[in-house]
């Protein structure tokens, strides 16, 4: 009843292709849900009409009992929902730190100054140390961030939404092209970030190890429509999902 | 040698206004110090241009509308109104340049990348056209002549020494800007505007901001302008006027804050230097232009600082600190 977040019957189509077909779900606080399902299946779409980036044809979103359909991405942001991307959104040629304070100074409402050194805001600053911490990457801080390594861009992706304090964190495949020492290292990661700030997650991922490993509820998407919703066991034993990752079995 | 920072950038700072406050005591003729008084207004016109291009990504074609309103502010107040308008039709110059550029900013705005480009430079040759066709208003291409500011300003020393103080600290307060955290948001949204939007940010809203500052200080670069030299004309808000700030950016280097400064020096001392030689100078200034682009990829002050920091590097290794 209190759900942080509440899709209802969200529908959007690409010409004749529905790519989000009827779909209504609701995310409780300080869970940890994965959404998966084939290439194409809609993940990244119903993502981006949660954040604002793509107006849903129809249905609606709501956010602590605000609606979300219409709203400006900043403006969702500012509600209470981050994003981490699939291919890492950084600032390339910003220091690890500075992409970090970038983050701090706009959660605190001081991007409006123009005075001041932006290393100089003392709250910023601690916060900026606190996630680099977190993410394992204090020895980076200083290099600018196209020099990281791949794995280490996605993190500092997560750790930019993470700076903004969201009440809900959308992470959309957190290790995507990561080598499987890094998979692990993330998965970790992440569970131990969700444990550490208290976030309500939700992440899209192809990785079944970490969405049977970390994931409370488990969402499966297939050609637009949610075709099924439950714990990790449950899922496990779903036939409309085998076959849809397996295929129709004939014969 | 190891100064901390803000020492080092006080010391340059001292010396840079040093150089340019000797400049009337040690000339031999009045016309070295209005050779320096020029790199102090075009640097200040190059700097501003650069917040919005090096800094933030969008590379306006069109910053000498603005110059041209601060300079016919002053010109039109001063000459037809009276010399004690002087600062008044700074004020207004000013004044205009923020809602006019508010006002094309709304529109410009929306583009990105060459529409945008494309888009300012067609305001400033409407703008142009204008100037050039209103004989009665602008005095059409003969432009206005005989702009004398009131009292103490009058005399050539005294100016000069009003614009090493406006534009060192107009420049002061651009870098300030530079390095707050809206700077932060700016040269972030170059980087990855989307991001911005996902940091919570509006990234047309910093767009139009960063705008309206660098189109006042473009202004004020024009007003200064039409007093010292007593003269303007529409090439002032031609597109070669646009043009001239974004080589002396280049040649500078568009990545630095003081680059697009020291291109103005370098630009406006070529000119000077080569124009006084041959009646060629256009094609000899665009060969060593050439030259120094294709050289210095960075521009004179990045590969300058790339060397010292190579340098610095290899010193450090062989005496560890």
């Amino acid at each position: 009843m209190n759900a942080l977040l509440r899709v209802e019957q969200l529908r959007k189509a690409f010409g004749g292709l529905k790519v989000t077909d009827e779909v209504s779900f609701s995310i409780q606080p300080q869970e940890i849900a994965a959404i998966i399902g084939p290439n194409g299946a809609g993940k990244t779409t119903l993502f981006n009409q949660i954040t604002g980036q793509l107006p849903p044809d129809g249905g609606r979103i709501r956010f602590e009992e605000v609606d979300l359909v219409g709203r400006s991405p900043q403006d969702i942001v500012r509600l209470g929902i981050g994003r981490s991307f699939q291919i890492a959104s950084i600032f390339p040629d910003e220091s690890v730190r500075d992409n970090l304070l970038a983050a701090c100074l706009s959660r605190l409402n001081q991007t409006r100054r123009l005075w001041r050194p932006y290393t100089s805001h003392l709250q910023a600053g601690e916060e900026a140390m606190a996630i680099l911490a977190s993410l394992g990457l204090e020895s980076q801080a200083n290099r600018p961030a196209y020099e990281l390594a791949h794995g280490d861009q996605k993190l500092l992706d997560i750790g930019i939404a993470l700076a903004l304090r969201p009440k809900l964190l959308l992470m959309d495949e957190p290790t995507a092209g990561m080598s499987p020492e890094e998979r692990q290292r993330t998965r970790t990661l992440i569970k131990k970030l969700w444990e550490e700030y208290r976030l309500t997650l939700v992440f899209i991922e192809h990785d079944m190890d970490m969405v049977f490993g970390i994931a409370e509820r488990i969402f499966v998407l297939n050609h637009g429509r949610l075709i099924a919703e439950g714990a990790p066991e449950s899922i496990r034993a779903n036939r409309d999902v085998i076959t849809a990752y397996l295929g129709e079995e004939t014969g | 040698m190891d100064l901390p920072r803000r020492y080092k950038f006080g010391l340059l700072w001292t010396a840079g206004l040093l150089v340019f406050a000797l400049v009337p005591l040690l000339m031999t003729s009045r016309y070295q110090m209005n050779l320096a008084g020029h790199i102090l207004v075009w640097g200040l016109f190059a700097v501003s241009f650069n917040m919005l291009w090096g800094v933030t990504g969008m590379l306006s074609f069109g910053q000498a509308l603005y110059y041209g309103i601060g300079a016919y502010s002053v010109g039109l107040l001063v000459t037809r109104v009276g010399a004690a308008w002087f600062f008044p039709a700074l004020g207004i110059g000013l004044a205009t340049a923020a809602l006019i550029s508010l006002l094309v900013g709304l529109l410009v705005i929306r583009m990105t990348g060459v529409y945008f480009t494309m888009l300012t430079l067609a305001f400033a040759q409407l703008a142009y056209q204008v100037t050039l066709k209103w004989r009665d208003l602008t005095g059409g291409d003969d432009g206005i002549q005989g702009i004398i500011p009131p009292g103490l300003l009058a005399d050539k020393t005294f100016y000069y020494y009003v614009v090493l103080a406006v534009v060192f600290v107009s420049i002061w307060v651009l870098k300030r800007m530079a390095y707050s955290p809206f700077g932060l948001v700016l040269r972030c949204i170059q980087q990855n505007p989307e991001r911005v939007r996902f940091i919570g940010r509006s990234v047309r809203m910093n767009q139009l901001r960063i705008y309206v500052i660098s189109s006042l200080f473009a202004a004020a670069a024009g007003a200064l302008m039409a007093g010292m030299d007593s003269s303007i004309h529409p090439d002032m808000l031609y597109w070669t006027t646009s043009g001239e700030v974004i080589l002396m950016s280049v040649l500078g280097g568009i990545n630095r804050f003081f680059g697009p400064f020291i291109g103005a020096i370098v630009l406006i001392l070529l000119e000077d230097v080569i124009g006084a030689k041959t009646e060629f100078w256009p094609i000899v200034i665009g060969s060593v232009i050439l030259v120094i682009v294709i050289l210095f990829p960075r521009g004179v002050v990045g590969e300058a600082q790339h060397l010292w920091s190579r340098f610095r590097g290899d010193s450090s290794q062989r005496s560890p600190a």
